[in-house]
């Protein structure tokens, strides 16, 4: 992932935090979105324009606090307020808000900030302003390269939702999918990245053999995958900065379902045996290769609990596909699921509190969440296929994928990337250029 | 009255009867499942004359029915005969109501199923290749459960 110099300091102290007023419950529904008025970052007079890939931004305070919004509305945990209704100018706004102003169109915070832009830099300033205690929450300021001012919005989202939430944001952040086009019986699949927002794709293969299931190292530079180069089906694993790949582990027949280590020093997968499925985990450092399961039946789909201490894996060992906990190093497996239908495609949250999981029943396909123990089953989502829940990194949002159903000539059939909250409500779509499957999230970007 | 409302419920009765049979009778007549197993031959291609390229399996099964056993001893006595200096890759096939990585270890189970099979009537391990596509390559792009029949497959293919 390429490294931007990001410089980040306080303008102020941030004392007497404890005593605002306006905060944002997320455990629960997006039932009371916080009105937010986000001013237009006021643009410095003698700014250069910013250029980016040949288009030219005029005015990038503007865009900055346009993609804010887009942001935060769609966490479902805030409602922008329209521009029209603000009374006071960018700039003297940023300087000193006159509250009672944004209080008479019902804002509870204001976004305020100002840009300056020089042909090879631009810098950032932005305040978070509770309204209702006419006070200041946030001030911070940031550098970067003028074409990464897109960052610069994201970083500024994460710091509002931080603030009011508690929460950390995951808006500087990546989702690595599997682009897809072409005939439902012969698609062709790509690696592909984007912000994630949807903007920024970059297409990292060419779509000339079959790739599947990209997961990013915990550091994010790494992306771990399934491609059937050379009609092979095995691990491999990608750099995204150089570019570079290489196949990870010279087994003996298909390895898949491939994710990192918390600590990003192995990878755990599935190796198939002579039709035999069980879970290897193999160190990138030392190309040591451990069995970890040891069964005649399916074990696949293993995700590691954030602390490396467990592992859970979906198995068909019962007779049919359900989840299992075991220690990392294969010991003590307990299955934790009893509901009724099929289970699949278990993924440890980042916060360690929950596994979200595919569930079949009659035909049905649901993403829901449990505990590490099998308990507090919750149903988020149902839809006539979808699977394959990735986690944002602050464990509140889950990003999936859902085809639907065809005719019997095949069409209608299309593969989306969708989001949905951790309560069940806020279900998105995510725009692509092409049908997308496999999503994964990367960790924050810039911390 | 009385008699005549009588008698038409008893034709309705009677008509749905000869209905339902009729419909059952044309499942099974044209030899498309048995169970969920496709028995049918529309996507059907052949290794030889008379040698069937394929054969079909039950939801989340990778157990070989008896028509299927029948098709891979034919395939067997043309590899030891006619196609003696061929080896081959079979591909193992899921249907597209499952979760990908799982239907890649069943796609895997069923290639594998076939291949012990063919080992058993005496073809080497060595002459068979074996990979799966999962739910990856359907060969009907429909969502019903007759299409979903005909992907549940496993394939053998020459690969020489």
């Amino acid at each position: 992932m390429k490294k931007i110099l990001l410089t980040i300091f306080l303008l102020f102290n941030l004392n007497n935090n404890a005593h605002s007023l306006v905060e944002v419950d997320i455990t629960r529904g997006n039932l009371e979105p916080l009105p937010i008025a986000i001013s237009p970052l006021y643009v410095e007079p003698g700014s250069s324009d910013v250029k980016q890939e040949g288009k030219i931004i005029k005015d990038v305070g503007a865009e900055i606090s346009k993609l804010i919004e887009t942001n935060l509305k769609r966490s479902g945990l805030f409602n922008p307020l329209k521009k029209e209704s603000f009374v006071q100018k960018p700039d003297i706004a940023h300087a000193k808000p006159r509250f009672e102003d944004w209080r008479l169109i019902k804002a509870q915070a204001l976004v305020t900030g100002k840009v300056t832009v020089t042909e090879d830099k631009l810098r950032a300033e932005f305040r978070l302003w509770d309204v209702v205690a006419a006070k200041e929450m946030v001030a911070l300021a940031f550098s970067t390269t003028p074409k990464n001012w897109r960052r610069v919005g994201h970083i500024i989202s994460d710091k509002i939702y931080q603030r009011l939430t508690g929460e950390e944001g995951y808006f500087d952040t990546r989702i690595i999918y599997v682009s897809e086009t072409g005939e439902k019986t012969q698609r062709f699949k790509k690696l592909a990245i984007m912000d994630q927002d949807g903007a920024n794709v970059k297409y990292l293969t060419l779509g000339n053999e079959l790739v599947l299931t990209p997961r990013f190292s915990p550091t994010n530079q790494l992306v771990t995958y399934l491609s059937y180069f050379r009609n092979l089906p095995r691990v491999y694993l990608l750099d995204i900065e150089t570019g570079v790949q290489e196949v990870v582990g010279d087994f003996p027949g298909m390895t898949f379902a491939p994710r990192f280590s918390p600590d990003g020093n192995k990878i755990i997968m599935s190796f198939a045996k002579d039709g035999n499925s069980d879970i290897y985990t193999m160190d990138l450092n030392t190309r040591v290769v451990e069995k970890i399961t040891d069964h005649t039946s399916i074990d696949t789909s293993p995700s590691y609990s954030p602390d490396g201490k467990y592992i859970c894996f979906n198995s068909d060992r019962s007779g049919l596909q359900q989840i299992y906990v075991m220690r990392s190093d294969g010991s003590n497996v307990k299955r934790i699921t009893f509901g009724k239908g099929l289970y699949g495609t278990p993924v440890w949250s980042p916060r360690g509190d929950l596994i979200a999981f595919t569930k079949v029943h009659k035909s049905r396909f649901y993403i829901g969440v449990m505990r590490p123990d099998g308990t507090g089953e919750r149903l988020l989502t149902e839809n006539y296929y979808q699977e394959a829940p990735s986690w944002s990194p602050n464990g509140r949002v889950l990003i999936f994928y859902r085809e639907t159903k065809s005719d019997d000539q095949g069409k209608g059939f299309s593969a989306k990337l969708w989001s949905i909250d951790l309560t069940g409500y806020n279900e998105r779509l995510i725009e692509t250029e092409t049908d997308g499957s496999d999503p994964s999230w990367s960790s924050l970007l810039s911390k | 009255m009385v008699f005549l409302v009588n008698l038409r419920k008893y034709l309705i009765i009677a008509l749905a009867g000869i209905a339902l049979t009729a419909c059952a009778t044309q499942k099974r007549g044209s030899g498309q499942m048995q169970g969920d197993v496709y028995t049918g031959s529309a996507t059907v291609e052949f290794l030889a004359t008379g040698v069937k390229d394929r054969v079909f399996f039950a939801t989340n099964k990778s157990t070989l029915t008896t028509a299927s056993r029948d098709t891979l001893r034919k395939q067997a006595a043309w590899m030891r005969k006619k196609g003696k200096d061929k080896t081959f890759t079979i591909e193992g096939h899921a249907d597209e109501r499952g979760t990908r990585e799982y239907n890649l270890a069943l796609g895997e189970r069923r290639a594998n199923a076939v291949k012990d099979y063919l080992m058993t009537y005496g073809i080497s391990g060595s002459r068979l290749n074996v990979i799966s596509y999962g739910k990856e390559r359907p060969v009907n792009s429909g969502s019903n459960p007759l299409a979903w029949s005909q992907n549940r497959r496993s394939v053998t293919v020459k690969a020489n």
